[in-house]
């Protein structure tokens, strides 16, 4: 059992490392048409993300690839039975790779501003959207397949964890904002964080009080489990982090602050559903678990080995670029947009 | 419309047209490469501006490439989930080392390639683009490993009706993906070198930008001429691979509906089912049982070896891989004379070629493109050779009129991107290299594909 424990260890890795690194990309899209007032400012939040947007996509499809090799049941009944929902996410990052790697701007037609917007917006939602069915369960028939329709998923406790989940991206956008420009965006991307945060918190609380009364088992998980605990301890480490970070204009605390708040919140929804990767709704013996839907234990073990090699030499170069790429991008040296 | 159709058509299309981008990079990829390596070495803004240009034909292409790449990683699962679960245990693996070795790699070097050309330095940036190359080659592997395992399926074991891994290096390094890899990756250098050949000799034919134009047609000419002679060396062995494993597949290429020993390869012929023969057949005879078996009097076996319903569709899978092998000796000859003129030191003037080879342009991703669906289906009935077939494969919880909507919105968008990628790259083809002294400086206030280039290697100077 330890192998298909490690994997959905790892799929929970991933999970994190895309929620806090595409977060800031998606949150910038989410406030990308409101909070610039000229091409310039939107010339800096382009460059801002412009040389990691795409590599942090890749987050979410090494996620899905580690689903599909270590969890296949799962990966196939999530994946055909949130058709539509898949295919709406599909088309939106679609839209947001074009809007955003060419950058087909016109100043007069906005369209791929909005297409951005878009293209970010709907996937944060529909991530928590996801994310709330996955740990609410869904309904699971006798062959392991999805039991229900696109309405199924559109259910409340679900939809307040889609805009948590959206509130959590905007915020950490901001906060990606208000770290790697300067001058009016600056501000403008701090004074969002201020209020976004305040959003946030106040989801949180909502959505906690919610799960304490509907989602009892996960519930009993997180505070049977010590690292229930932590999680929660390091949610609440990154929400008085970002708060302080604010207070004494240290932008770059405030930002590991939001990303605390999603790695804690990844991490509370793992412990929580552990051992389900998929809760059956309507029989709990129908739920997609760790030890009913793994992979032989030789492609665990060769994945092993992949990720062992993978995952270091990614992070490696990863973080050289991100140093690379350090420092604010300021709107006075935008002169030389569009110029060799 | 039943699910399954909806499901195979949706498929095709959007790996069909996925697979026409992908060539693009891998081609342009090599040329950019080569520009890059030149500028590294010289510094001269005339290398620069080169290089840039590749930098741009390479970025819009790979941005497609990216974009419609994501939808068959979704595709598994959403619309083949009988499938997935069967192979889960064998294809995931490659998907996932796919996105973790080379998605990775190429995405934040190419960051660094579009962001970084005054925050690193040179060499760098130099070996940037190295990495940005390797980690497409990469990808092509992995998803050439896990394609070319559903053909020629080895190392797993069938347990309670699922595909069980048994040996990772059996199943990764299966009969068909080596050579599958090499015709494939070779391929789109051909098509790369047509591709640069044409521009070179369409700024020719019109006096423009000529001396980046003659370095270019070239190393195309004789790149692509290399290329060119490996083709048949690694398609022999591919024909001995296929005969072997995928039998019906080899009778379909061929229409050969009787096994016979002393079985020609068809160059033309009309095929006919009714009649069960090929008219008006052009053949070199002997010459399929000679590259099969080593012998003219090896039998070849026919399409009566197969019951009807593992037969793949006869016409669709003859007259594409035709059209493939036709071209590739097309690309073969013109190549050749063409570096004939290169030696003759003739390139630059003959006016004939040079139209010959601007119009040659767009041929090899068309010849790739033909050549991917006879490979697929010509594989036909089966999703994975001789254990399930493509019918039993699609989700069953998903209805037609979901995958009748998506499709429709499918093709509006890739149209739509169709028209973006071609406007960015005709802009890009007629601005071409930017001369030292008068280097245009594009607006972004111009229309969507000039801002679209223009912006494309933005930099924010700090």
């Amino acid at each position: 059992m330890i192998l298909p424990f490690i994997w959905y260890l790892l799929i929970g890795v991933l999970i994190a490392g895309y929620a806090l690194l595409d977060g800031f990309d998606l949150g910038v899209g989410i406030l990308y048409p409101f909070i610039t007032k000229t091409a310039q400012q939107k010339a800096v939040l382009r460059t801002s993300i412009g040389p990691v947007w795409d590599g942090n996509e890749v987050w979410l499809l090494t996620a899905g690839g580690a689903l599909f090799a270590a969890f296949p049941a799962v990966y196939a009944t999530v994946f055909s039975g949130f058709y539509l929902a898949m295919m709406l996410v599909l088309f939106c990052l679609i839209f947001r790779a074009v809007s955003l790697e060419p950058r087909v701007q016109r100043q007069r037609n906005t369209a791929w501003d909005w297409a951005f917007f878009i293209g970010s917006a709907l996937p944060a939602l529909l991530f928590g959207v996801a994310i709330g069915n996955i740990i609410r369960g869904v309904p699971i028939d006798a062959q392991g397949e999805f039991g229900g329709t696109f309405f199924t998923l559109l259910n409340p406790f679900s939809l307040l964890v889609g805009v948590l989940a959206l509130s959590m991206f905007l915020k950490h956008g901001a906060a990606w904002v208000a770290l790697r420009t300067d001058g009016a965006l600056q501000r403008r991307g701090a004074k969002v964080l201020s209020v976004a945060h305040w959003v946030f918190i106040a989801l949180f609380v909502i959505t906690t009080i919610v799960a304490a009364t509907t989602q009892t088992d996960q519930v009993k998980r997180v505070i049977d489990n010590a690292l229930g605990w932590i999680m929660i301890v390091v949610i609440l480490a990154g929400i008085v982090l970002t708060r302080w970070g604010m207070a004494r204009k240290r932008d770059g605390y405030a930002f590991i602050g939001s990303a605390l708040d999603m790695l804690g919140l990844v991490g509370l929804m793992a412990v929580g559903n552990y051992p389900n990767l998929v809760p059956a709704l309507n029989d709990p013996t129908r739920s997609l678990t760790v030890g009913n839907s793994h992979s032989s234990h030789l492609t665990l073990m060769v994945m092993g080995i992949i990720a062992l090699i993978g995952v270091p030499l990614v992070l490696a170069y990863t973080a050289l670029v991100y140093t690379k790429f350090k420092g604010r991008i300021s709107s006075a040296h935008t002169e030389g947009y569009g110029q060799e | 419309m039943d699910a399954v159709l909806l499901a195979r058509i949706q498929f095709a299309f959007t790996v069909g047209y996925h697979f026409l981008f992908v060539p693009i990079s891998l081609g342009s990829g090599v040329f950019m490469l080569l520009a890059a390596r030149r500028w590294y070495k010289s510094q001269l803004d005339d290398d620069k501006a080169g290089y840039l240009f590749w930098l741009k034909i390479f970025t819009a292409t790979f941005v497609i490439g990216v974009a419609t790449g994501i939808t068959m990683e979704f595709a598994f699962g959403t619309n083949w989930a009988t499938y997935s679960r069967f192979v889960g245990d064998i294809f995931g693996a490659p998907l996932a080392a796919e996105a973790l070795f080379a998605f990775f790699l190429e995405s934040t070097f190419l960051g660094v390639l579009l962001f970084g050309r005054n925050r690193v330095k040179p060499k760098f940036y130099y070996v940037s683009v190295w990495l940005v190359v390797c980690g497409a080659l990469l990808s092509a592997l992995w998803i050439i490993i896990a394609n070319s395992w559903q053909q020629t399926p080895a190392g797993y074991a069938i347990q309670d009706g699922k595909a069980v891994l048994t040996d990772f290096w059996a199943a990764a390094f299966n009969p068909s993906t080596i050579p599958r890899y090499l015709h494939t990756v070779i391929s789109t250098w051909v098509a790369g070198s047509l591709l640069a050949g044409g521009i070179a000799a369409y700024y020719l034919r019109h006096g423009r930008h000529i001396l980046f134009a003659k370095r270019t047609i070239v190393a195309a000419v004789v790149f692509g001429l290399i290329c060119s002679i490996a083709m048949p060396l690694i398609g022999d062995w591919q024909a001995r691979v296929v005969a072997e494993h995928q039998p019906a597949k080899m009778a379909a290429y061929e229409g050969l509906f009787t096994s016979t020993p002393n079985a020609g390869i068809v160059l033309f012929g009309i095929v006919d089912e009714d009649q069960q023969t090929v008219h008006a057949q052009l053949a070199v005879p002997g010459m399929l049982s000679w590259t099969i078996t080593g012998s003219t009097d090896g039998v070849v076996k026919g399409l009566d070896s197969f019951p009807a319903d593992e037969r793949p569709p006869l016409k669709a899978t003859y007259y594409t891989y035709r059209a493939m092998v036709i071209l590739g000796i097309y690309f073969g000859v013109l190549l050749l004379v063409g570096t004939f003129l290169a030696w003759r030191k003739k390139l630059a003037t003959s006016r004939r070629y040079q139209a010959a080879l601007t119009w040659s342009a767009p041929l090899g991703i068309i010849a790739i493109e033909l050549g991917w669906f006879a490979t697929e289906i010509g594989r036909q009935p089966w999703i994975v050779q001789g254990e399930l077939k493509t019918s039993d494969a699609a989700s069953s919880v998903v209805p037609a009129a979901h995958i009748l909507t998506t499709l429709i919105i499918f093709v509006v968008i890739y149209a739509l991107l169709f028209g973006v990628w071609f406007r960015a790259i005709r802009k890009t083809v007629k601005a071409g290299p930017a001369e030292t002294a008068a280097a245009p400086v594009p607006q972004p206030t111009g229309d969507a594909a000039t801002a679209l280039m223009a912006t494309m290697t933005e930099e924010v100077k700090e």
